[in-house]
């Protein structure tokens, strides 16, 4: 046995990655934080959502001059 | 050596709390009377220009509000009216409150800008400047004449609803904000008449806790004077039917008889709460009749044609 596996046998076995909520840092989130960040998330995805379906048809009804706006 | 490092706790803010930091009544009336100055205005937009408008006007007003409780925090933290409010609460950390605010305040002008006009997205970057700096930071807390002065921002909606169809601003919805404009004391001192103990509390320096009762009971009596006319302006100058200047009529009588009333109170908050529920009346009726009156003569027209 060559000693790089008997320091390998000796290394502890790797810890399971943090589950969701938990930072390495150790911030461990309670369901009620876990809860109010999953609903923010959303409705900063349904925000993002309404703004790109927005602009896309603005620029249908403005058509090729959806640049040029008055003053 | 220890070194403390501090954490700031996770947020517990639902998005509810966000919907409430952006004031959705006020919100609702900021939207309205936009709404009311983008239809009466001379040219059509189109329905998703004119939708778009009244978003951005929305969120505009939403982060008005947001920026407000968020520099407002230790004030509404010691008046029973606000102290459930999501940053005294504690439900939202003030540097959230700030951040909001600021991000929807900047995407409102923006996509205003990029998608109406410049002239409707500078009025509403007035708006949310003079409400947040002008009102919110210096003069509520070292004027009794804060929500007077103030009282501009609120007003400006109907000029940006304008300004969003035309492009530009013209006399009819100046008459609209000057009709806002004078609207507000008489509306926002009635309601402090029977919360001075809680403007007291919290240090606000509110017209009736600076120079009494009577003295606000006068100046209300004195704005409403003004309203009354110009609330019917827009029927004798010609910009509104006779529908709309019956309304006003009416309803500019009562406020003035009901400021009399008020002036005449001498003890109890009666006549003091009929008056801040009937200001809001008065203000929702002049404008929806305003609406009514020109899609009226709109539906006319088509069917004549």
């Amino acid at each position: 046995m060559t000693t790089s596996a008997i320091m390998n046998e000796n290394k502890p076995p790797p810890s399971p990655p943090p589950p969701a909520g938990e930072g390495t840092e150790g911030v461990r989130l309670t369901e009620q934080q876990l809860r109010a960040r999953r609903a923010r998330s959303i409705a900063i995805a349904v925000s993002l959502g309404v703004l790109v379906v927005l602009f896309y048809i603005v620029t249908l009804v403005k058509g090729p001059g959806v640049l040029v706006r008055p003053l | 050596m220890s070194v403390t490092v501090s954490r700031v706790e996770p947020s517990i803010a639902g998005v509810g709390d966000y919907l409430e930091l952006m004031k959705p009544r006020v919100m609702s009336l900021a939207v309205f009377t936009a709404l009311v100055g983008l239809v009466i205005a001379p040219t059509h937009l189109h329905p998703v220009i004119a939708f778009t408008a009244l978003i951005c006007i929305a969120v505009g007003a939403g982060a008005a509000g947001a920026l407000n409780m968020w520099y407002d925090a230790d004030i509404d933290a010691r008046m029973t009216r606000t102290a459930a409010r999501p940053v005294p609460a504690g439900r939202v950390a003030p540097g959230e409150a700030l951040a909001f605010g600021v991000t929807l305040a900047v995407g409102a002008v923006v996509v205003l800008g990029l998608l109406v006009n410049v002239v409707a997205a500078a009025l509403l970057a007035l708006s949310i400047g003079f409400y947040v700096l002008v009102y919110t930071m210096w003069l509520k807390r070292s004027t009794p004449q804060n929500i007077v002065i103030g009282g501009a921002a609120g007003a400006l909606p109907p000029m940006i609803g304008w300004a969003a169809a035309t492009g530009g601003v013209a006399i009819e919805p100046v008459l609209l904000f000057l009709i806002i404009f004078f609207w507000t004391p008489p509306h926002f001192w009635a309601l402090s008449l029977f919360r001075s103990e809680d403007y007291a509390r919290a240090g606000v320096p509110m017209l009736p806790v600076v120079a009494g009762e009577a003295a606000t009971r006068r100046q209300i009596l004195f704005y409403s004077l003004i309203l009354a006319p110009l609330g019917a302006a827009p029927w004798f100058l010609g910009y509104a039917g006779a529908v709309y200047g019956i309304v006003a009529v009416a309803t500019g009588a009562a406020i003035v008889a009901l400021a009399f009333r008020l002036h005449a109170e001498q003890n109890g908050h009666v006549a003091s709460k009929q008056m801040f529920a009937f200001s809001i009346l008065y203000l929702f009726l002049l404008f929806a009749m305003l609406l009514v009156d020109r899609l009226s003569a709109e539906l006319i027209g088509r069917l004549a044609a």
